[in-house]
């Protein structure tokens, strides 16, 4: 039974806690991250793989532009690739109802500083041949791009490896306790570690930390049904998302289509699970028959979902603790973590080593959860 | 698909009325009954070309679980050639063809 | 009046059906081919010239007896064939029929889907030409056809000399039977393999009769390379005493034995086991295939036995769904059904000695053989993955991070392989490579099967 002593203690090997730790070591940091699984198993692993910009909520932008620069410079930064490609994102409107969301969101989106093209019906069949015309309208964001999940999260933590960070794999942390001015964590194989700074970004198993501490935020875990054809003649370029949720799905250049569906599926992190309801894949598999008439012959090879932390009013939390000084907190991404990611990773460094970031995060603080938690129109949407 | 020396060697015949489809436009005689499959090997033709890469493929397993035998049909469908009967004037391709408008 | 639905008409699915329906309950049975059978004793098409008597050879008594008593049984059961069921949820099955889905609700559920080859990889496997030893039987009983006409055949199985003797009734050349496993570990095996005396003999005589008539019959031989441009020309090999030979020939019927198709079980929700035998993760069942209530697995489709351990294991299921429900069971005639199954489940253990699966030979593959024939995945890429810094150490892991069982077939063909470069790249043993989890759908469905009626 050792001690091990470091400056920042990291728990969760997911995309926000793998970034963090690249950060951090990048810039001299003692760092040992804490995983209880392999990196990237849950959430980081297996979600859709969007790096989209458009139509994100108002107050994410700065942290979401930041984050994409990031992306953008994955493989000079991480020395290794993760697909990353920059497809650029359509969204889709069915109806002058949708239309007009569409245009709410290009609004914003254009505030912030993104170029957003907006495509009417006639232009819209010109430029991707296989939509039908269930589109009467849509927005075009340049910039957005997609990249392979799976690969993403292993590759950064190999780097955060390099930079000198300590990466524990198959690691449960038993208990967690202030220690002085910091932290000491008891892992289950006997050992401790003792940090100045604790990074809580554990996602579905993030109140376990953030209760231990007096906080709390009422997260519940919940999964996106999913599933990936059979490779199919490579002819949809752009990532592409129904605004009224019945699809998101983007072609990789294999062939393979890759489809995310609403509502949600419950998932269960205890048992790890997430089972997929065959009906959610045929509803799924309409719409997107519907909307790419010329994909009806393809075939869905393999259905899945993965287990992702929700809040009821669909933002993360994102700060430092209310109680603890030294404790940080990022979990509940809602679904839409992925693309800011790298950001969060960055922005987690500056305030543990300069107190501060330039990115405002205030909306994502956790100190929201002191009164009761509004629920968020998306929210009723999202999930059944 | 170039034409070469057939692959399947019939040794029992079938009775039935003979079916004529095509595989990259060359016709094939084959009778009611067979399989897709069947009536490609025994023709000469092959079956595809695997998406990453250029090797040919002729099928494998036979049964339906290798999922290594799906052709191409004109009619817009696609068909796993070793659990398929032939019809006639089933028009089948190796490769996709052109699709509902180009690349975007 | 509970729903009780099987999902395999070969031999299992059938002796179910049978007996159910001798209890008064009408079953409903889903079949994914057009006739009922199975595989090991597929029906031709009534129009194919084919003298099954004679194809059959010892087994042609149990045939005919088989699709006698199907034709019996055929209007009294709901039966359905060409018909897939592509997942399980809970009690609902959802099933694809005629290009479109529907769902059917049952109560209890035997699962008897049979089995399929298992196969090793070497170099220029996925050459045309190569195919399954069970696809070789295939192509003759269904299709009349031969794979080629010099064939060779290669792995290790009780059904290479088996298939060569019929092929060679059928005016094939036979290149060779050559078996990777050595014949002293047959020698070894044979008192494993009394258990089942008619079978045995079976097998021997096969062998005896193989030698009689010429063909070179190797054993303890290193698959070396399949030679051929664009099709097969030849096998090289290595044979027991090391020395290369090689054998031209136009086809190559391929099989290391058979391995249960056991996805639908996995979306019922049967647990798995490894078992050390077979190197295989298993369902896990009860004395009757019970695998959890409401849930029965029987023949080939669960553990391996062939089509007599299949027709018992099938009845016994039955028997135990007829308990579950309330109607007091006759152990009498269950007793010897048991007995018979153990014996012959038991037999493949002795016959998993005689004719190994090859996991040595496995792990001694070159970098270059493909690995997953569906994504064109190296056992090379898959090495290489492992061996990264926080590499993946366990199957699902591996197909993540390498693509490798992520295409059409979803593992079906290169999982036993990818376990067996798991397990050697961690040196850990078969069970900690983990197994490949399955999901929904089994078999590739087209998104316009989920289109409703109109």
């Amino acid at each position: 039974m050792s001690t091990q002593t470091t400056d920042v203690a990291i728990v969760g090997g997911g995309l926000i806690g793998v970034w963090t730790a690249f950060f951090l070591a990048r810039r001299g940091q003692r760092v040992t991250l804490i995983e209880k699984g392999v990196v990237g198993e849950q959430s980081s692993g297996v979600n859709f793989g969007n790096l989209r910009l458009q139509g994100r909520l108002p107050g994410q932008y700065p942290l979401s532009l930041r984050s994409q620069a990031l992306w953008e410079d994955f493989d000079a930064l991480i020395g290794e690739g993760c697909e990353f490609e920059q497809t650029g994102h359509l969204y889709l409107a069915y109806d002058e109802e949708e239309h007009a969301k569409l245009e709410g969101y290009a609004k914003v989106s254009e505030s912030y500083g993104l170029a957003i093209e907006r495509i009417g019906p006639a232009d819209l069949r010109r430029r991707w041949p296989w939509l039908s015309e269930r589109a009467v309208a849509a927005t075009f964001s340049e910039r957005d791009a997609t990249a392979n999940p799976r690969l993403a999260t292993p590759a950064v933590a190999r780097a955060a490896a390099r930079q000198g960070a300590a990466i524990l794999e198959n690691t449960r942390v038993t208990a967690v306790d202030r220690e002085g001015d910091g932290f000491a964590l008891a892992l289950a194989d006997g050992n401790r570690i003792s940090c100045v700074a604790l990074v809580n970004c554990a996602g579905a198993w993030a109140m376990e930390i953030a209760e231990r501490f007096g906080e709390s935020a009422p997260v519940f875990p919940a999964g996106p049904p999913q599933f990936v054809t059979e490779p199919f003649p490579y002819r949809i370029a752009p990532s592409v998302q129904a605004i009224d949720g019945s699809v998101i799905f983007r072609q990789i250049p294999r062939g393979n289509i890759i489809l995310a569906g609403y509502p949600r599926t419950a998932a269960d992190p205890q048992a790890n699970r997430a089972p997929v309801p065959p009906a959610k894949t045929l509803a799924a598999m309409r719409a997107l028959a519907r909307v790419a008439p010329m994909l009806a012959q393809c075939h869905v090879i393999r259905v899945w979902s993965g287990i992702e932390a929700y809040l009821p009013d669909m933002i993360p939390v994102i700060g430092p603790s209310e109680t603890t000084p030294g404790l940080f907190h990022a979990f509940g991404f809602c679904g839409h973590g992925f693309q800011i990611g790298p950001g969060v990773g960055l922005c987690l460094s500056e305030m543990i080593l300069d107190g501060a970031t330039p990115t405002p995060l205030d909306p994502f603080s956790i100190t929201r959860f002191r009164t009761a938690a509004t629920v968020s129109e998306k929210f009723r949407k999202e999930f059944d | 698909m170039e034409r070469s020396q057939a692959q399947f060697r019939r040794v029992a015949r079938r009775s039935g009325p003979p079916v004529t489809l095509s595989f990259d436009g060359r016709p094939i005689n084959a009778t009611a009954g067979d399989s897709v499959l069947a009536a490609l090997l025994e023709s000469g033709a092959f079956v595809r070309r695997l998406e990453f890469g250029v090797e040919p493929r002729a099928g494998f397993c036979l049964m339906g679980a290798c999922q290594d035998c799906w052709v191409w049909s004109a009619a817009g469908g696609r068909i796993r050639a070793c659990t398929t009967s032939v019809s006639e004037g089933m028009e089948l391709f190796a490769e996709p063809q052109d699709m509902a408008g180009s690349r975007g | 009046m509970a729903e009780i639905v099987i999902i395999g008409a070969g031999p299992a699915g059938i002796s179910a059906a049978e007996l159910l329906v001798a209890n008064g309950v009408k079953p409903i049975l889903i079949d994914e081919g057009m006739r009922a059978g199975g595989q090991g004793y597929r029906r031709p098409a009534d129009d194919l010239a084919l003298d099954m008597t004679k194809l059959m050879g010892s087994e042609a008594g149990r045939y005919a007896a088989l699709h006698k008593r199907f034709a019996t049984l055929r209007p009294r059961i709901d039966y359905r064939p060409q018909t897939l069921v592509w997942a399980i949820d809970g009690k609902r099955l959802h099933l694809l029929r005629d290009g479109r889905t529907e769902t059917l609700d049952c109560d209890s559920l035997l699962i008897a889907s049979g089995a399929m080859d298992r196969i090793a990889p070497f170099p220029g496997w996925t050459t045309p030409g190569v195919f399954t030893l069970g696809g070789a039987q295939v192509a003759l009983k269904d299709q009349g056809c031969l794979i080629g006409s010099r064939v060779a055949f290669l792995g290790s199985s009780p059904l290479l000399t088996l298939a060569a003797k019929q092929y060679r009734a059928m005016g094939a050349e036979i290149a060779v039977i050559a078996d990777t496993t050595p014949f002293s570990a047959k020698l070894a095996a044979m008192p494993a393999l009394l258990g089942a005396p008619r079978t045995l003999l079976r097998g021997l005589w096969y062998m005896a009769a193989a030698l009689r008539t010429g063909i070179p019959m190797l054993h303890g031989v290193t698959p070396v390379a399949v030679e051929g441009d664009g099709r097969v020309e030849a096998l090289a090999l290595r044979d027991g005493s090391g020395r290369e030979r090689r054998f031209a020939c136009d086809a190559i019927a391929l099989g290391y034995g058979l391995k249960p198709e056991t996805q639908l079980a996995d979306l019922a929700g049967a647990d798995f086991a490894y078992d050390r035998d077979f190197r295989l993760f298993l369902p896990k069942i009860d004395g009757f295939g019970r695998a959890r209530p409401g849930l029965y697995l029987a023949g080939d489709g669960v553990r391996i036995g062939g089509a007599d351990a299949a027709e018992a294991s099938g009845a016994l299921a039955a028997h135990a769904i007829l308990s579950d429900l309330g109607r007091a069971q006759d152990i009498a005639a269950i007793r010897p059904l048991a007995r018979r199954v153990t014996r012959l489940r038991d037999f493949q253990r002795g016959l998993a000695r005689a004719f190994a699966w090859p996991k040595e030979q496995i792990a001694a593959l070159p970098d270059t053989v493909t690995l997953c024939r569906c994504e064109n995945v190296t056992i090379g890429e898959v090495r290489a993955a492992m061996t990264k810094a926080l590499g993946p150490v366990e199957v699902n892991r591996v197909k993540a991070m390498t693509r490798c069982g992520m295409g059409r077939c979803q593992g079906r063909v290169c999982g036993p392989t990818l376990q067996e470069i798991v397990a050697a790249g961690t040196e850990q043993g078969g069970e900690a490579a983990g197994r490949l989890r399955g999901q929904a759908p089994v078999k590739p469905i087209a998104l316009a099967a989920a289109e409703e009626p109109a």
